[in-house]
């Protein structure tokens, strides 16, 4: 599935937030992907030292055209790099895609609840993404847990869906702070959060959870214990040390 | 060597530790699995060995403690490109388990509570490479880690080593268990960076 290097090149940045940065990629000879997937990146200094991470997707491919969003990770050896140093027309190797787990498929027909903390929204925003791009009709539901509103990655899209988001439901959390008169008190995730925006299990969905590892755990934790069969639930870690 | 990216330096070189090819060093324990952390009470527990040829070797919590335990301190090298080196864990060594366990078999289906599994040759599980490890740095290896008890084997990328182990079987031909079938390798060596199916 993952074939050898690609030398691709940035086509445009855009930023999310005061950390986290979109790359767009232009990388000849892309074979497309599943909304969910991954890439590596390979960078080699001028010595021939390389280092190699990974990063999810956040768009659908339009041809040889992708989109992934970088979290910069303090004293991160490579987040800082591809964050602030890599410029438009720069080259970078990609590998991938990577993942055949934690992917959403349209022609599933199950309703999806997605449920993000922080960084955790890329690899979804993928997937509501993916439904606008084909149309699809599927009941979908966005849980994303941040820490305030400046937090907030694909603001313009999450606060003002475009129309083909008809039926995605986007609910808010935040921990820390919220917006102006709103009136759930901050908090982490909680099950009546979940109990209250999310698919009750009798529904069957589909439950894609990502963030940090103790946000997944957590999360996971509340849709068994709601009665979600795990085997519905797929997970995907942020591991801690990356960068 | 791949294309220079410009600009980029990378980490300080020279604490030269030897890496697999593509990993970096962590020096906490990130956890990576596919779905929620399944509990399994220890009266409940059991693990079992079953044969080709259909016959099953049954092991519960008490009857594995009472098996030989070894202390090992072994490197982790996680297919997500970190590795952790010097862990310290205690376990039964799968010859212990084995050894009354009469097999003509080639490998080796691990299955998991939570119904994760994992290929691998049984020869990569016997002299002392493979352990149901069921301590972790002094303490009881906590349910995120794998507990009460996962497969070790480190020579081999982390996914090889199952968490929440229930059982092998063992076959006569490979069969690939889950990120195997999701485009993994089947074997997972990763001095040869073998990450992916064809690498």
């Amino acid at each position: 599935m993952a074939a050898g290097w690609r030398v691709a090149r940035l086509a445009g940045v855009h930023d999310e937030t005061a950390t986290a940065r979109t790359l767009v990629l232009d990388v000849p000879g892309w074979p497309g992907h599943l909304a969910g997937q991954h890439v590596d990146l390979q960078l080699t200094a001028e010595d021939g030292y390389q280092a190699q991470r990974s990063y999810s997707l956040s768009a659908p491919a339009r041809g040889d055209r992708i989109e992934l969003t970088v979290q910069r990770v303090p004293d991160g050896e490579v987040s800082p790099y591809l964050t602030e140093v890599l410029t438009i027309g720069d080259p970078i190797e990609v590998r991938g895609p990577v993942g055949g787990w934690f992917v959403w498929r349209p022609a599933d027909p199950a309703p999806v609840l997605l449920i993000a903390g922080g960084a955790g929204i890329v690899p979804l925003m993928a997937m509501v993404r993916t439904r606008r791009a084909e149309g699809s009709r599927t009941p979908f539901r966005l849980l994303y847990s941040l820490r305030t509103p400046a937090d907030l990655y694909y603001a313009e899209e999450l606060r003002r869906p475009p129309a083909g988001d008809a039926g995605a439901d986007v609910t808010l959390l935040h921990t820390r702070s919220g917006p102006p008169g709103s009136s759930r008190i901050p908090a982490r995730l909680n099950a009546e959060d979940v109990e209250r925006h999310g698919w009750p299990p009798e529904f069957e969905p589909a439950c894609y959870v990502c963030g940090p590892t103790g946000f997944v755990e957590a999360a996971a934790d509340i849709l068994t214990k709601l009665g979600h069969d795990p085997r519905r639930v797929r997970t995907e870690r942020f591991g801690a040390g990356g960068g | 060597m791949g294309i220079v990216s410009p600009g980029f330096h990378g980490r300080p070189r020279g604490r030269e530790v030897e890496l697999p090819p593509g990993q970096y060093l962590v020096e906490d324990f990130p956890v990576l699995s596919a779905g929620p952390t399944p509990r399994v009470p220890l009266d409940r527990w059991e693990f079992s060995v079953t044969t080709e040829s259909g016959t099953t070797h049954r092991w519960s919590w008490p009857e594995l403690m009472a098996l030989p335990s070894e202390r090992m301190t072994v490197d982790l090298h996680c297919v997500t490109r970190w590795s952790k080196l010097r862990t310290r864990w205690q376990g039964v060594s799968l010859d212990t388990l084995l050894a009354g366990v009469e097999t003509a078999a080639d490998f080796v289906l691990a299955d998991s509570y939570g119904g994760y599994t994992t290929n691998l040759p049984l020869q990569d599980l016997r002299n002392g490479q493979a352990w149901i490890a069921y301590g972790y740095d002094g303490k009881d290896l906590s349910a995120e880690h794998g507990g009460p008890a996962r497969l070790l084997v480190p020579h081999l990328y982390l996914w090889k080593s199952a968490k929440w182990v229930r059982g092998l079987r063992l076959l006569t031909r490979d069969e690939p268990g889950f990120w195997e079938s999701a485009g993994y390798h089947d074997y997972g060596d990763p001095w040869r960076e073998q990450r992916y199916q064809g690498d």
